[in-house]
């Protein structure tokens, strides 16, 4: 029966379980849990031999128990048949001997039920502990396992043990192993949150959301958009900058990137500026504001600004996210070139970001101008998968992504004046975009094929 | 030379309070309180006459009482019990009265207006914070931002007619103090919050005693212009809740108004009308102006007015959680 258990499954794969046995079971039996019945131990061996009598209890205890007294007592009277001239006291002695292996047998019978259980314990794999450092709790839940008896099975059928156990590996696994400091210190921040004692400033910005957010956001630039970063060196590592980019993508993914980027290679927050409709929308607008964005006016990129805050800008604005996969990699009109006049103002930096890879994520071949209408949107995409499957066709194409930060364009050197000077305004308008365009078509021919 | 302070709305509790401490300043001679409702409380040096400012009689008291600066405090959200034409009547027909008995007297050197916030609106295209130069973007077309709104072009309206007198224009934040009635005390005092699902506005207050000081500042100098009043930094809508201990009740935002109102009266609460715009949208206002050009840095902000209005009220029911401790 054990034997029939232990190869589980016509394919013998572990944990499959047959007919008369169910998984758990059968897994539990694979890693040597003693409610299964075990084999017996072969390689428990006798003490060494010290005494003759011992071989009697070598033998003995290879028989039956129900044998052990008998071939005992033959082997009493065959000894004292030989020995015997004066019967008394040798008998006697012999006896006494013979009681000593006697009573020495039962002991090294239970010596030996102990070995065997030990053996049982250390010999089939466990998987117990992962690393060196977590052998401390690895024997903390054995000894909380030989404690534990059969009473606390949980109605599942698994016992208690081995989901604390698992329990403690899965924190090992996630957090590390410095587990219970960092669980500790993630239950103390998830209470403080509870209890809104969190922090925000007068944007709504809140700094905790946003790491959460940005770790949420790694696998998807990192493993689906394959993301590559250039230039993060032209990102100040303090003051106020004003970060230009490209829009594309029929739904502004890109922004979300970028924060990302900004964030983890330069290690500053990005506060991207919003059109209203963002703030507009359940949930979208209540996440922006909690991620630093704030509506795209000059009152509030200046604000930024002058605070020494790195604004993000998309001068595009629907206008870049909203045009057909035709015409992708051709900049729209930026805007009215308010942000120059901003960047002016508050004396920081332009950095020029050209942003390859969005055009792809949902390439819009169409569009529905009068749903869109009636919606309040600029526009109702279509893709060559959405509407058609549903919400299978929301996940976007996983396209190669290129973002690099040019070289900054100061606005410093110009008059205090200048801000006020539409001509000049429009003339470095036209260079930050002249700059973004031709990076585009150089970072093009870098990644080559859009999605391999 | 002693002034004589004429405070309208002087039976409401912010007012009441305003015009006891312009009362014990020692700049100032006497303090007339007008209102058709007699106070509630003791408004100690405050003479009080009780008159109807929507009629002429105010010209009156003017005159007979040698008024040298009026304080317009008499501009407030409906209250349910009054109704909103009555409020609609006071604000708007209430502010031209007053100013033209102001215009007839010769006596009068300073008008102060107690206006709101409000009259920024609340709209999705708002900017961060207000500043005194900005105009609404939306939500000013009904109810009490409108009235403010109405009210603050009267004034100025007064100002280019006698640009002698001197005027300030105070645009308060909410005051949050739990005697003091506000649209946001009422509905923070309830023991279920109603909320618009997917929306965390940001939110402001001014502690009372900072409201009084910028008041007797305004009397006691000459600070000409427009300036916001309210405590520096701002409290989510989420994290007053959540200190409180009150859990919200998300509601769609579409009906949102009409669905808290029904919600609120389940409690035996009143919500105030206009009071659903800023708890979809928000509104914060920058104060720059008020510390660098009138010269007073509020003592409390919006923080610290919050906590000592927690301490004072009784916790809601999810404090038995303990998680403030």
């Amino acid at each position: 029966m054990t034997d029939e258990r232990r190869t589980i499954g016509t394919a013998g794969a572990a944990g499959r379980g047959n007919r008369s046995t169910p998984p758990s079971t059968a897994a539990r039996a694979l890693a040597g849990d003693r409610s299964v019945p075990k084999k017996p131990v072969k390689k428990a061996k006798p003490q060494p031999p010290a005494q003759g009598e011992s071989k009697a209890a070598q033998s003995a205890s290879a028989q039956s128990a129900s044998a052990q007294p008998k071939s005992a007592q033959s082997k009493s009277t065959q000894s004292k048949s030989t020995q015997s001239k004066s019967a008394g006291r040798p008998a006697a002695k012999s006896t006494r001997q013979l009681g000593g292996a006697a009573s020495k047998r039962p002991r090294s019978t239970s010596s030996q039920r102990t070995r065997s259980l030990a053996g049982e314990r250390q010999g089939p794999p466990r998987l117990r502990a992962v690393t060196e450092a977590d052998a401390a709790a690895a024997a903390a839940a054995a000894a909380l396992d030989s404690e534990s008896s059969k009473s606390s099975l949980i109605p599942g059928g698994i016992p208690l043990d081995e989901i604390v156990v698992a329990v403690v590996q899965a924190a090992q696994r996630v957090l590390g192993a410095d587990w219970e400091g960092r669980l500790a210190a993630f239950v103390a921040a998830l209470r403080r949150r509870l209890s809104g004692e969190f922090e925000v400033d007068e944007f709504g910005f809140d700094s905790q959301i946003t790491e959460v957010l940005s770790a949420a956001v790694e696998p998807l630039a990192e493993r689906w958009f394959r993301l590559e970063v250039r230039g993060v060196e032209n990102i100040p590592a303090e003051g106020g900058a004003l970060l230009v980019a490209n829009h594309s993508g029929t739904v502004p993914i890109d922004a979300l990137v970028t924060s990302y980027a900004v964030h983890r290679y330069s290690g500053r927050n990005l506060r991207p500026l919003g059109a209203d409709l963002v703030f507009a929308l359940p949930f979208v607008g209540q996440v922006a504001r909690k991620v630093g964005a704030t509506l795209a006016c000059a009152a509030d990129a200046e604000r930024l600004l002058t605070t020494g805050e790195l604004a993000g800008v998309w001068p595009e604005g629907f206008k870049g996210i909203g045009k057909p996969y035709s015409e992708r990699y051709k900049l729209q009109r930026f805007g009215r070139g308010g942000f120059v006049s901003s960047a002016m103002r508050a004396g920081v930096p332009i950095i020029p970001v050209s942003i390859v890879g969005a055009e792809e994520i949902y390439p819009l071949v169409g569009n529905v101008p009068s749903l869109a209408r009636l919606l309040g949107l600029p526009y109702l995409p279509i893709t060559p998968f959405f509407p058609l499957l549903g919400p299978l066709g929301m996940i976007p194409l996983p396209s190669k992504w290129i973002i690099e930060f040019g070289e900054p364009i100061r606005t410093d050197a110009y008059e205090p004046d200048a801000a006020d000077d539409p001509m000049l305004l429009f003339n470095v308008t036209d260079q930050v975009r002249e700059t973004i365009q031709q990076t585009l078509y150089k970072l093009l021919v870098d990644r080559g094929n859009a999605f391999f | 030379m002693g002034r004589v302070v004429l405070v309208t709305g002087v039976s409401g509790e912010f007012a009441a309070r305003v015009s006891r401490s312009l009362a014990e300043q020692p700049g100032i001679e006497r303090v007339v309180g007008i209102d058709t409702r007699p106070p509630f409380g003791d408004l100690g040096g405050v003479k009080f006459v009780r008159a109807d400012i929507r009629t002429p009689v105010v010209g009156k008291v003017i005159a007979v009482e040698d008024i040298d600066a009026v304080v317009h405090l008499d501009v407030n959200p409906s209250e349910q019990s009054r109704g909103r034409s009555g409020a609609k009547e006071r604000n708007v027909i209430g502010t031209m009265q007053v100013l033209a008995a102001a215009q007839r007297s010769s006596t009068v050197r300073k008008f102060v207006l107690g206006s709101s916030t409000a009259v920024y609106g609340t709209s999705p295209r708002d900017p961060a914070l207000f500043t005194e130069s900005d105009n609404a973007r939306d939500g000013v077309r009904v109810g009490f931002p409108k009235d403010a709104v109405e009210v603050e072009s009267y004034v100025r309206a007064f100002s280019r007619r006698r640009p002698e007198v001197t005027l300030t224009t105070l645009r308060l934040a909410q005051v949050l103090h739990p005697a003091i009635p506000s649209p946001l005390r009422n509905y923070l005092t309830n023991p279920l919050l109603p909320s618009a699902l997917g929306f965390d506005p940001r939110l402001q207050f001014l502690h009372i005693d900072d409201a009084i000081n910028v008041f007797n500042e305004s009397v006691l100098r000459d600070r000409w212009g427009t300036f916001n009043v309210a405590g520096w930094g701002v409290l989510l809508l989420s994290q007053v809740a959540r200190r409180l201990g009150k859990p919200t009740i998300p509601l769609p935002p579409v009906g949102f108004a009409a669905a808290s109102r029904r919600v609120i009266r389940m409690m035996g609460g009143e919500i105030s009308p206009d009071l659903h715009r800023v708890l979809t949208y928000g509104r914060a206002i920058d104060i720059t102006a008020l510390r660098e050009i009138f010269g007073y840095e509020p003592k409390y902000s919006t923080e610290e007015t919050f906590e000592e209005f927690r301490a004072a009220v009784r916790p809601g029911p999810l404090s038995v959680l303990g998680l403030n401790a």
